[in-house]
């Protein structure tokens, strides 16, 4: 990983924080927010607030952004079909190729697109991430949907709201919460990935 | 990596990293739409002094599925018959802004060169330089090797595969790029050739040597996952390197009777332009074994790849 990607007052990686890996960071502050209890209340609204905006689990598609929003994304499958009894496809949305900071970034790898077999064609599209932050890899998850047809609607799902939006973007359904200051880091660490437990703890910052 | 001269430059991590976004970009050519924003607002400008086809139309395709503006340039019908100089010409590029220049040359180490002197700002791909280099060549038949014998598992490589290359290995940029990358990729390579086309120094070369197709397809070498034919680069030649076409074609060529004592899955691979009846018959290069095709499709691929890996965060100064 870059430099810049672990510089967290670089303005050019407003997205990364979250996405930061374990053991490259200096020893700083950091503080738990979410705890394992939390999320997994936080992800039960969402799939409650889900079916009864979409009224039912009718032509839902879930697409997760690599890394930790394919993740979230298969949790809320589970849960829409603890719920309703019905199953909702998951597919993954890689958005790389279609930042507009590339050309400010190191090399970022490009992580699989998969669609559901029924495309999202009139689908109900609801994209999941992690953290919205400036709202600029939502605008790429955008633009690399409309690559793929035209659904009936686009919804947002975020574990976690930091705020600082650089576009206007909002999320439909939102886990928490969380006022930061820019020169915090938020990072999201799920079991299935990272190992441990799932946490969602706030990084650096001011120190009083 | 800034600029891609030589597959010698590439370590394994970055060449398999190219191999997996290259799997990735021949997803998204396999969509409907096949363009992406990636590079929108770059310019490659494509220099070629020798002539090509594919190589050419492939990085001219690879930048423009990427949105970049691409500008042709060919010694042909430009200012370099009037006698311009390479450094001018690079001049003239750096003055009209260009991010990446790929180019083709017959002198070996121009693109070193180009890269090296300060006339340019932007990236240097080497499309082929003399008898020197022609990496993404090499790249594009490692990733053909790796989608058909390993599924383009992505971080895979090719440990423990054997690949012959056949033929003038004296003129054959293809080659030194292909035994450098393949044996970088975990594979071994064998050269085959009469010893008239074989260079000076092979024996320094991370490879073994034959004069015998007969044997080398027969297993004498151990069993082939591939076998790469090249072409006779007679516009190369300025001596006599074997007696006749005939006899080259009957000691070196690959036709069905060699190809039947290959093992069931080995391919058959040829970097083109091919001699039909020279190097190659026709019943081996239309054969369902043949990946000939399949290279052309795959090198669209492997140089969006590489445009992608040098043009993205190149004000950081390092890549991948």
């Amino acid at each position: 990983m870059s430099p810049a990607r672990e510089d967290p007052s670089s303005p050019n990686a407003p997205e990364d924080p979250p996405r930061v890996t374990a053991g490259e960071e200096p020893p700083q502050a950091v503080r738990a927010v979410l705890e394992p209890a939390e999320i997994a209340r936080a992800l039960s609204r969402i799939a409650h607030e889900v079916l009864e905006h979409n009224k039912g689990a009718e032509n839902l598609v879930l697409l997760g952004i690599p890394t930790r929003g394919v993740t979230l994304a298969h949790r809320l499958a589970a849960r829409l079909a603890a719920i309703e009894g019905a199953h909702v496809p998951v597919g993954t949305l890689d958005v790389t190729m279609h930042r507009d900071d590339l050309r400010r970034q190191a090399f970022r790898t490009i992580a699989a697109t998969e669609l559901p077999d029924g495309g999202v064609d009139d689908k109900v599209v609801v994209l999941v991430d992690d953290v919205l932050y400036s709202g600029r890899t939502i605008r790429a998850a955008l633009d690399a949907l409309s690559e793929f047809g035209r659904p009936r609607a686009v919804r947002l799902a975020v574990l976690v709201d930091r705020g600082h939006r650089e576009l206007p973007i909002r999320a439909d359904h939102v886990g928490k919460n969380l006022p930061t200051s820019a020169r915090e880091r938020v990072r999201v660490r799920l079991s299935e990935i990272d190992g441990g437990e799932d946490v969602v703890s706030i990084v650096g910052g001011v120190t009083k | 990596m800034r600029h891609l001269l030589s597959t010698a430059d590439l370590s394994r991590d970055e060449a398999i990293s190219i191999l997996d976004v290259a799997g990735q970009m021949a997803a998204t050519q396999r969509r409907e739409i096949k363009k992406l924003p990636t590079l929108r607002g770059r310019t490659v400008v494509n220099l070629f002094y020798e002539d090509s086809t594919r190589t050419r139309i492939s990085f001219e395709a690879a930048a423009k599925r990427l949105s970049a503006d691409v500008i042709n340039f060919s010694a042909k019908g430009s200012s370099v018959s009037k006698g311009e100089s390479l450094k001018d010409t690079a001049l003239t590029l750096k003055a009209m802004g260009a991010d990446a220049v790929v180019v083709r040359h017959p002198i070996s180490g121009a693109p070193h060169r180009l890269a090296n002197a300060g006339w340019i700002d932007g990236t240097v791909v080497n499309a082929g330089d003399g008898t020197h280099e022609h990496p993404t060549q090499a790249l594009l038949d490692a990733y053909t090797l790796r989608s058909r014998l390993e599924q383009d598992a992505p971080g895979a490589d090719l440990k423990g595969r054997r690949v012959a290359i056949v033929g003038d290995v004296l003129h054959s940029r293809v080659a030194r790029s292909n035994v450098r990358l393949l044996t970088t990729l975990g594979a071994e390579v064998v050269l085959v050739a009469p010893p008239t086309l074989l260079p000076v120094g092979i024996g320094d070369w991370p490879c073994s040597t034959s004069y015998d197709l007969d044997d080398v397809v027969g297993g004498g070498h151990g069993d082939l996952d591939a076998v790469m034919m090249l072409r006779v680069q007679r516009e190369r030649m300025n001596a006599a390197f074997f007696p006749s076409a005939r006899e080259y074609s009957r000691r070196y060529g690959l036709d069905a009777r060699r190809m039947a004592k290959l093992p069931e899955h080995a391919l058959v691979m040829h970097p083109g332009p091919m001699n039909r009846g020279l190097e190659i018959t026709a019943e081996a290069a239309d054969s369902p074994r043949s990946t000939i095709v399949e290279q052309v499709a795959n090198g669209v691929a492997v140089r969006m790849a590489v445009l992608y890996l040098l043009l993205s965060g190149q004000s950081e100064g390092e890549g991948a």
